[in-house]
């Protein structure tokens, strides 16, 4: 995952016009995939700096979702700790650390993190090499190879494994009808509203659900 | 694609690693042991779901290749990436799948 998906950040990021020094701090620095895509769109769709900025960490909220869920088993770990686990949080340490950590209760905190950073620690070279290979590679691609569709495409593929339930599909579907519906609201504005609304119906659409489930 | 201004670049690098750092602290670092409200890791949930889409769905009716015009060849590409991304729950394939019909199509149509 990290090597298809870094390569193609770097090459749509020198596209959009970014140096390879500066591709390779956005990798090493923002280290979280979708939110990079979000931003590179933003900018080279000439929205206001701030909308990019709400808008990518808008994408990244859901690290502090990961955050929160990982707070009870490495909460008690030593602050410096916590730090780097902070930093490394990202879609696969969460996941692959959530599960073995609710299959083996009796883990100790130490045990604990030596598990998340062994999943994440050969993922993160590979993300950064893969960025630089996709920059080197970027700054070579001729415009004809019309890529300008490669990131709304990337995106599609997103949306795909994130519709893991009822409520995922509402809040797309309601995201969508909003977002199509502001499109004339200035400053990218429309896109932070559809967002919104989105959210709130899937998590309004969770809890309906699960009232029904309750009460079946 | 245009050329962007760098200080624009380093402000937008600077601030997305600082504050998706802090999503990221903010529970594990600052919050500890105490639990967090329902509602609000409700919420946080859906937050990609939606807003991914969002961003997309006016670039796939609205193609920036053809001048804003509805076309066959960008539809089907964005139908084919978001289907094999939901069926193979795989982001790669996705890509992939959407790449190959935009390029197939446009070689048929010339």
């Amino acid at each position: 995952m990290a090597l298809p998906f870094g390569m193609l950040f770097g090459v749509l990021a020198t596209e959009a016009g970014l140096s390879v020094v500066q591709t390779m701090s956005f990798s090493a620095a923002v280290f979280a995939g979708a939110a990079q895509f979000t931003a590179l769109h933003l900018l080279n769709d000439n929205a206001p700096t701030i909308v990019a900025i709400l808008s990518a960490l808008a994408v990244n909220l859901r690290v502090a979702m990961y955050s929160a869920s990982l707070t009870p088993y490495l909460g008690a770990a030593p602050l410096w700790q916590r730090v780097f686990a902070a930093y490394f949080t990202i879609d696969q340490s969460y996941a692959c650390s959530m599960m073995q950590f609710e299959k083996e209760p009796r883990m100790k905190v130490s045990e604990r993190l030596r598990y998340f950073f062994g999943v994440v620690s050969p993922l993160t070279p590979a993300w950064l090499v893969a960025t630089y290979l996709g920059a080197v590679v970027g700054t070579r691609i001729p415009e004809s190879w019309g890529l300008d569709f490669a990131l709304p495409i990337t995106f599609l593929a997103m949306i795909g494994p994130m519709l893991r339930t009822p409520a995922h599909v509402v809040a797309a579907l309601v995201a969508i009808v909003v977002a199509l519906l502001s499109t004339t609201v200035p400053f990218n504005l429309g896109l932070l509203i559809a967002g919104c609304a989105g959210m709130m119906a899937g998590a309004r659409c969770e809890v309906i659900l699960d009232r029904r489930r309750a009460a079946a | 694609m245009k050329n962007l201004d760098p200080t624009t670049i380093w402000i937008v690098i600077a601030s997305l690693a600082v504050g998706s750092f802090a999503l990221r602290f903010v529970f594990i670092g600052l919050v500890g042991g105490r639990t967090m409200p329902d509602w609000l890791l409700r919420h946080l949930r859906y937050t990609a779901a939606a807003i991914i889409p969002a961003m997309v769905a006016p670039l796939v009716v609205w193609p920036s290749a053809t001048d804003g015009k509805p076309d066959l060849a960008h539809m089907s590409a964005a139908a084919a990436a978001l289907a094999v991304g939901y069926i193979t729950r795989n982001v790669i394939f996705g890509i992939i799948g959407g790449a190959a019909t935009l390029y197939g199509l446009l070689y048929l149509a010339g």
